[in-house]
Parts: structure tokens; sequence; C-alpha cells
């Protein structure tokens, strides 16, 4: 599996991402927002947590306008994998490759904890690793990540299956305590938690490796 | 090259839940401000423009940039 790491300015899981992809057996090229094209082949195309662009006017809204957000749109509507987490997931919902959007936290404080998630759906690359009902253990860090959106959105969203995971405590108000969405072909994820920071004993948990595993089986075979 | 100033409004959609707005209302409160039924917060972007910008090219920059209107809605007003 070729997976590239989007690098924007303010990221700071892009090496962590990197790692843990690696460590399922990944080959991993960073690329830069500037950079108007993805390394050719590329499988999947992971956008990293962080501040990209300082957080400003929305988390993930300046990252969205970036050259490279250009190239992640054009590989997911031909069919390639994305996955987003946390700063990632902003990008992606601002980018509309996911519906809804990141408002900030309800309690209004940025959180960081661990938090255990329930696995919603095993339909996908991303989460094949796993058995529905299954919960693991994930960090959380952030400020905005109450996922808003709209009756009609959540009614199809919740009928195509594409909670991909549910927060077993909801830390941040989220709507239906959704803590990653998938898209409509399954090929994107987005969610808040951290998968790439439980994937070595160091971290304190290895729940995570399952989803990166999960992946490369999936897409080595593909 | 003459300016044109636009101020853009940006406020979350009614119905959208404002956890900021409520923490400034709980705030209000406690200063001793009764009768703060609800509060609001948004934004205000100013623009600076080269004279001639037309409302529709400001109602693009809205849509595509300035406001994400899966949860915030704009309103514009040409100075």
């Amino acid at each position: 599996m070729r997976a590239a790491v989007v690098v924007f300015p303010g990221s700071n899981c892009d090496r962590d991402m990197a790692v843990a992809l690696k460590a399922a057996g990944a080959d991993v090229s960073m690329v830069w927002h500037k950079d108007a094209a993805l390394p050719d082949n590329v499988d999947l195309v992971a956008v990293p947590g962080g501040f990209s662009f300082g957080d400003y006017l929305r988390c993930g809204a300046i990252a969205a306008q970036s050259p490279i957000c250009k190239a992640i749109v054009d590989h997911a509507n031909r069919g390639g994998y994305v996955l987003g987490v946390c700063n990632g997931f902003q990008v992606l919902t601002e980018t509309g490759l996911l519906p809804g959007a990141l408002m900030r936290n309800a309690n209004l404080k940025f959180i960081c904890k661990s938090v255990d998630l329930k696995v919603e759906s095993s339909n996908s690359e991303f989460t094949s690793g796993y058995a529905v009902g299954d919960v693991v253990d994930y960090p959380v860090a952030h400020h905005d990540g109450n996922y808003s959106i709209d009756t009609d959105g959540l009614k199809k969203i919740e009928a195509e299956d594409r909670v991909a995971f549910r927060y077993v405590v909801n830390p941040n108000g989220s709507v239906a305590d959704i803590a990653g969405v998938l898209s409509e072909n399954r090929r994107v994820l987005g969610m808040m938690p951290h998968p790439e920071r439980a994937v070595d004993e160091g971290h304190g948990g290895t729940d995570g490796q399952a989803l990166f595993r999960g992946l490369m089986d999936q897409l080595v075979s593909a | 090259m003459p300016l044109m100033k636009a101020r853009v409004y940006v406020m979350l959609k009614n119905g959208v839940l404002d956890p900021q707005g409520e923490a400034v209302r709980h705030a209000l409160g406690s200063l001793g401000f009764d009768g703060v039924e609800g509060v609001r917060q948004g934004k205000v972007i100013e623009l600076d423009l080269a004279e001639g910008t037309t409302e529709a090219t400001i109602e693009q920059m809205c849509e595509k940039l300035l406001a994400n209107t899966v949860i915030e809605s704009y309103r514009i007003e040409v100075l």
C-alpha cells in the first residue's frame, strides 16, 4: 500500500501518522500543502491532526483551499482512499468530502484524554479489522470536535451505515455520539479520535493497530 | 486603486446550538444582568475591495470560504 501524509503549516500529528502507517507496512511519503499533485499510484491519503493555519477563520477552512486539497478531492472522486483524523476530519468536512461540520466542544473546553469508542460499522476497509460492537480505546485531543449535521443528513448517514465509530460517553456534544463518519462510497473516513496515537505499547494501548493493519490487508489484496 | 468596503456578518444558523453564546449568556447573568434571554456569537469580516467588485463576487467569497454554509449563515453589507 502506498500512502501519502499531508503536511500543512501547523500540522502536528503528521509524523505520528507516518509512523503508524509504516508500522503497518505501508510505503509512506510526505506531501506539502503547496504541492499540486499527489505522488503516483497513491492508494491512501492521510490528512493528519494539528492546527493547520492556526485554526484561523474555522478549523480546517484555509487548509481545505490549499493546492494539495484539490488533488485530494480528485483522488477521492477517482475512488481513492482518504483518512482524516482530528484536524484532518475538519479539513475533509470543509472540502465537502464528508458531510456535516465540527463545532466548538459543547463544554467549550479543550479535551485531551483517552476515550472508549464503539465500532458501529465494520463495512469499510478502515474498520474491517474490527467487529461491530467492539469497544476500542483511542486518545482524543481537540477543542472543536462537536460533530454537527442537519436532521436529514443524520438520517441519511445512519440509514447508509456510515457512522464508523460512536463515543461510549460523549465528550464533546457530538450529534448522536458520532466520532467518525464514512463517505458514501465508504472510502473516505473522518474521525476526531486518534488511531495513530494508539499503535505502540508505549502509547498506553494498541487498539489503533487494527485500523492500519486492516487497511493494509485490504489495499494490498485489492 | 480606489477602494470599496464591504462587511460580512457570519452567524451560526438558527437551530444550531451556539455553546459560546450560551457561555456568554451565563456570564452576563452572573454579573447581575437579568433578562438576557439569548446570546448568539458570530463574526464580522471587513473587506477592502477594488472599486466595482460586485455583490455576486462577495457572495462567492462567502460561499467558498468566509462561511461554512453547513452550519453558518452570512449577510453582506456593502459600505
